[in-house]
């Protein structure tokens, strides 16, 4: 099993590299095309703004290998907004590869970022978490809306979707890597997942 | 529903957990790892390492226990003390901290919060402001280099005015330590938590003055904050996150249950 970390040049690929690790996965932080290509699996992180991180991905020229992936690819907070068609972080455009749009979260009076733990709702047809309303981790201003790709949403102010699902791309909007056991049963099934 | 965050705060003095009063006669509580790792497998949201002496010594944090800590537990931290410049920032984030707290040298240097936020994103840029409440002046003042006695002293900042100066800036997440209340365990400084949370848009953690359970029952119910940091309580095993958590749950505040104690998937 080879496992890629695409390097983003963001903050959080140590913590990731970490959770896979925890798991008795080795791993490889890396942005060459054929070693993500051939990877079994492709974790893509973020942190930080849409715009910035797509100019790097832009830059490493990663947009077109990363759209042609057919192995299980997940898209960690940051990393599954870039999934999406559109940021309004920025005006970017992202990948295209779930056709959703990510916007700012709306001003409910509650604090922003929405920061800390919250539930989970997942869809029966989503195959990485069963258990409703377990607590994950999230950071962030900015989220996808609910609608046909969602497969777990979560609720603060409103409801959007904390995960996401278009064939082989997976997105969590959540940190797995720091969501105590649930992030790690997470991560554990997409690496052990099979795609039919 | 978004919970309620118990955060240990974790002192660390040259490697190691120390704890003192009132900022000061600092004791050795224990190693940073196995202290880390207790307190992550009990129930903590959250951890928080704050090196006390960096700012005031200047010298930025010891770098190796940050990697070691993030190769080990599964919950966020937070890596204090002394990070001035974008390369101090790089290099805690790169060794696995999910954020930084930056005190003193954002009052040096406020510019450095806009710089840090354009560069890492507001998400893991976290500002811990010191405040004193001054009963001859009745004001809230914003002290810095408070990990050292001698170095201590007051800013030209009163707190409501830095807070809102930080927020513009893009600062993600306060840290509000109430030094009055700090290390005395007499309860969190509510009327100041309570005060400041409508002028702080941002998620506010109470620290400071955690001395009993109800205490953070009271800071969650009345000053509405996000999370609570404590350190001598849980240090001191006076008592436990667990039991910190039932009595929140009892009071109808969101918490997340310890996974320790439920059936895992």
């Amino acid at each position: 099993m080879s496992v890629v970390i695409v390097d983003t040049e963001c903050a959080n690929l140590t913590s990731v590299r970490f959770a896979v690790e925890r798991l008795g996965y080795s791993v490889l932080i890396t942005d060459d095309v054929e070693k993500i290509r051939s990877a079994d699996r492709v974790i893509l992180p973020g942190v930080g703004t849409a715009a910035a991180a797509m100019r790097n991905l832009q830059r490493k020229q990663l947009v077109e290998p990363l759209r042609e992936l057919t192995q299980p690819v997940l898209g960690i907070c940051l990393g599954m907004q870039l999934l999406t068609s559109h940021s309004e972080e920025g005006d970017v455009d992202c990948l295209n590869l779930i056709p959703a749009q990510t916007k700012r979260l709306p001003q409910c009076g509650l604090p922003l970022p929405h920061m800390g733990w919250n539930t989970l709702q997942p869809t029966a047809d989503n195959p990485l978490v069963d258990d409703q309303d377990s607590y994950c981790y999230f950071v962030h201003s900015f989220a996808v809306a609910v609608d046909e790709y969602t497969i777990a949403s979560s609720e603060y102010g409103e409801r959007f979707a904390s995960m996401i699902r278009h064939n082989n791309y997976f997105g969590a909007q959540f940190h797995p890597e720091r969501s105590g056991k649930t992030g790690e049963a997470l991560l554990k099934r997409f690496l052990e997942l099979e795609l039919c | 529903m978004l919970a309620k965050r118990v955060i240990p705060c974790l002192d660390v003095r040259d490697g190691q957990v120390v704890k003192g009063v009132k900022f000061r006669n600092h004791e050795i509580i224990g190693d940073i790892l196995p202290l880390a790792k207790r307190y992550a497998e009990s129930g903590a949201d959250e951890l928080v390492f704050y090196d006390i002496t960096a700012s005031a010594d200047g010298r930025t944090v010891d770098k190796s226990w940050v990697e070691r800590v993030a190769r080990e537990i599964n919950i966020p931290f937070t890596v204090a003390g002394g990070i001035r410049s974008i390369e101090h920032a790089q290099t805690m984030l790169s060794m696995g901290a999910d954020k930084i707290s930056i005190n003193s040298p954002a009052l040096l240097n406020p510019d450095l919060i806009n710089t840090l936020v354009e560069e890492f994103g507001q998400q893991c840029i976290v500002i811990g402001i010191d405040s004193f409440y001054n009963d001859q002046s009745g004001e809230y003042e914003v002290h810095q280099f408070t990990g050292d006695e001698s170095k201590s002293r007051k800013s030209a900042w009163q707190t409501k005015d830095w807070l809102q100066e930080v927020i513009s800036r893009g600062a993600g997440e306060i840290v509000l330590n109430c030094m009055n209340q700090d290390g005395v365990r007499k309860g969190y400084d509510i009327e100041q938590l309570s005060a400041l949370r409508g002028f702080c848009s941002v998620p506010l953690i109470a620290s400071g003055g955690a001395g009993d359970i109800q205490h953070f029952v009271d800071t969650f119910k009345i000053a509405q904050v996000d999370g609570a940091l404590a350190a001598s309580v849980f240090h001191k095993n006076l008592f436990s996150i667990s039991d910190v958590k039932t009595a929140m749950a009892a009071n109808k505040i969101a918490v997340r249950p310890i996974e320790a104690l439920q059936e895992t998937t």
